[in-house]
């Protein structure tokens, strides 16, 4: 017999109270960097080189510079979701934690923002 | 893989500061560290990615027998390193 009431059961969220959100965006950012980070890496095989020219003139580029954005919030909020379950597994003193989760996100959200304003800024040709 | 996302960061903010500093970048990533962090990052990459898909196909509760488990964990690795080899021998 289960102990569980018919309200916890159709919430269906467990004891913990959430982790369905953040197990689905693992998920749809996974797939959505499948494609993502498929065409980066051809994209980087096509560049004619790294040159500064040349990397200025790719990212010029309206759709280069639109993948761009999105594979880097996408890679952010990816790696944020990776990072944050490292922690919360890994690291057991509750201060410790918390400022290791505050550190990453901030750390996070200034990555993705400097990377969205810098393709930005090239992309606008400043 | 977390770091290989700050130098993706660096590259497009080191573009967009201009020239000068779009050459030290460089100059950084030619060295004989820069060049090896490239390629363990390259591997990473299609490691990670390979492993994410192998996740994916068991999200859908396939696999998960001892034969499929080794074949796929062993389809991963082979993944990577021929993506590995392949990425840069295109690329160069």
């Amino acid at each position: 017999m289960s102990l569980r009431s018919p309200l916890g059961r159709v919430l269906g969220l467990g004891s913990a109270k959430d982790g369905t959100e953040h197990w689905w965006a693992q998920r749809v950012t996974a797939v959505a960097l499948l494609f993502l980070g498929g065409w980066f890496g051809y994209a980087l095989v096509r560049i004619d080189s790294l040159t500064y020219l040349d990397v200025i003139r790719f990212i010029g580029q309206p759709l280069n510079a639109i993948l761009l954005s999105l594979l880097c919030v996408t890679l952010a909020y990816h790696s944020y979701l990776g990072v944050q379950v490292v922690i919360e597994d890994y690291v057991h003193t509750p201060g410790t934690k918390i400022v290791a989760l505050l550190f990453s996100r901030f750390a996070h959200v200034l990555v993705a923002i400097g990377a969205v304003y810098s393709v930005l800024a090239i992309g606008l040709g400043r | 893989m977390s770091l290989g996302l700050v130098v993706l960061a660096a590259w497009l903010m080191q573009a967009a500061a201009g020239p000068e500093a779009y050459l030290l970048f460089t100059i950084g990533m030619s060295t004989f560290v820069g060049k090896l962090l490239l390629v363990g990052w390259s591997f990473a990459f299609f490691f990670h990615l390979a492993n994410g898909v192998r996740h994916l196909v068991w999200d859908t509760g396939r696999g998960f027998d001892k034969r499929h488990a080794d074949l796929s964990a062993w389809f991963v690795l082979i993944f990577a390193l021929t993506m590995t080899g392949t990425f840069w021998w295109a690329a160069l």
